[in-house]
């Protein structure tokens, strides 16, 4: 066992953790953001605007990850110059936010369209009566309401977000699953200890937030 | 789509003015995009026919894309197939009335809905090089295959708990009633109805692990993305274009899945007194998510 910690404490794993907490904090605010616009486009009363959405996300949800994530490092920074930094390093870090982000986006958008349904239709009927149009009905009185009952779907798009982050690997970040991959190759004897390790790891990060989520949505549930 | 009349009344002249002003407004920034971006293409001089010819090529199908997607298939075949079988295991298992074996169930769903799935196709690969004499493509399919069952089987699992947990209480009570025990009447009266009402988010599950084959991309497993950059990287290199090939077999064969889903949710509807619906939670990523929460 402490031969183990030893192997361990060659090697940085805090630091590779952090790199995919920092992957997931970029590209959860990011993919909020353009899901929050693509859910009040799938809701507007404009075609054009909800057929841009709509496509948008059965596209988006239907293509994996990893070829979104690939096709960031290979096709948007070598062909289209799409360039972030001149750092190597850098650039493909944040060519993998945006792939992530891209990505989570259509299922921000899901998410919180179903807290919208959380929200009676006497609400939005009420806002209409004292006369308020979409956008401002939407900013007052749906949208508040519906993000608290969307906690559940989007606490665990989050967590499939911090699980995703390790898809970086397609293009070389170093985070937690690159590491893995290097110590279980240099430290054979230590190749189940190590996956249990990164594993529990996972598990240590993302069960609180699935609990947090659990309690939140509940706390925060609009009472009715 | 009816509760878009949530949000709006039916329109006087005003609002439809404004609607139509909006829809136009839309479109044209829409379609700006989209010029934009194919000009962006063509100033890279991405869209010369020459590039595309390669993707239209019968030798670039036979040897990189129909290989590719055969492997993302027949890794998609078996972890369809044995994550069924892990799920049910586990999902009655965390149903089982032995405390011990409900408990360990539990440990095991919840272990592996948290981890990543490429963490264990990756150290699924290391693991069997070093203990195993299985070695080359058969490493690498099992890889892929091991830790698809193992993330999707603890997902299925949930929805079989799920869909048993959905089913009114009677259900149990009449079984008892009659004399079954709880095993019994778990086996021939509650997962019966149950699998037929998760049998539409089973399927929109499959679409999950069809799109999670693209991880074995990563451990060089030769599936569908993988041949279609190993196709992009020769000159005339028509990498853009070979991915967007890729991505757009995935996205159709993904397409008439979910299309699927809905099918079976209409068509079996009425056969069960659990609910039967076409996504379970949003119908995630390398995903769905989940954990913590679970069934709840």
């Amino acid at each position: 066992m402490s031969e183990f910690l030893a192997v361990l404490s060659n090697y940085d794993l805090v630091g590779a953790y952090w790199l995919n907490i920092q992957l997931t904090f970029f590209a959860a605010v990011a993919s909020l953001v353009i899901g929050t616009i693509l859910a009040l486009m799938r809701i507007s009363p404009i075609p054009s605007l909800q057929f841009a959405g709509t496509t948008y996300v059965n596209l988006i949800r239907n293509t994996p990850l990893t070829i979104i994530v690939v096709f960031a490092a290979l096709v948007l920074w070598p062909v289209l110059g799409v360039e972030f930094s001149t750092d190597f390093a850098t650039n493909f870090f944040w060519l993998a936010v945006l792939a992530l982000s891209v990505y989570h986006a259509s299922f921000m958008c899901e998410a919180l369209r179903s807290g919208v349904n959380t929200v009676p239709a006497g609400q939005a009927e009420a806002a209409r009566a004292i006369g308020l149009p979409f956008l401002p009905a939407a900013r007052l009185i749906i949208l508040p309401q519906a993000f608290r009952g969307a906690i559940a779907p989007l606490g665990n798009t989050l967590i499939a977000l911090i699980k995703n982050s390790t898809v970086a690997a397609a293009i070389s970040v170093p985070e937690i699953s690159i590491l893995m991959k290097e110590m279980m190759e240099n430290e054979g004897n230590y190749v189940i200890p190590i996956f249990l390790t990164v594993a529990v790891g996972f598990v240590i990060i993302v069960v609180p937030i699935g609990l947090a989520v659990t309690y939140l949505s509940q706390r925060l549930a609009v009472s009715r | 789509m009816s509760r878009q009349t949530v949000l709006f009344d039916a329109p006087g002249p005003r609002a439809r003015r404004n609607v139509r002003v909006g829809n136009w407004v839309g479109a044209v920034v829409v379609i700006g995009i989209a010029v934009f971006v194919l000009v962006q293409m063509n100033a890279a001089g991405q869209l010369r026919p020459e590039l595309w010819a390669v993707v239209v090529d019968p030798d670039s199908w036979r040897y990189n894309f129909l290989p590719g997607l055969q492997n993302t298939l027949v890794a998609a075949a078996y972890a369809i197939v044995t994550s069924v079988v892990f799920g049910l295991l586990f999902g009655v298992g965390r149903l089982a009335a032995n405390r011990a074996l409900r408990w360990f169930s539990g440990v095991v769903v919840e272990f592996f809905r948290a981890v990543p799935v490429l963490v264990m196709m990756v150290a699924g690969y290391q693991i069997l090089g070093r203990f195993t004499a299985v070695s080359g493509t058969a490493q690498l399919l099992l890889s892929v295959v091991i830790a698809l069952t193992l993330y999707n089987g603890a997902v299925i699992a949930e929805l079989v708990r799920s869909g048993v947990h959905g089913l009114p209480k009677g259900q149990r009570e009449a079984g008892l009633a009659i004399g079954m025990t709880r095993g019994q009447s778990i086996r021939s009266i509650e997962l019966p109805q149950a699998l037929i009402a998760m049998l539409p988010s089973l399927v929109s599950q499959f679409v999950v692990i069809l799109k999670d084959t693209a991880l074995g991309y990563i451990i060089v497993y030769p599936e569908l993305l993988r041949s279609a950059r190993l196709l992009g990287s020769g000159a005339p290199f028509a990498i853009l274009q070979s991915l967007f090939v890729a991505a757009l077999i995935f996205i159709v064969l993904n397409y008439l899945l979910s299309k699927v889903a809905e099918l079976v949710a209409r068509k079996v509807g009425g056969r069960t007194s659990g609910k039967a619906r076409a996504n379970p939670a949003p119908p995630n990523a390398v995903t769905v998510p989940a954990v913590g929460g679970g069934g709840r």
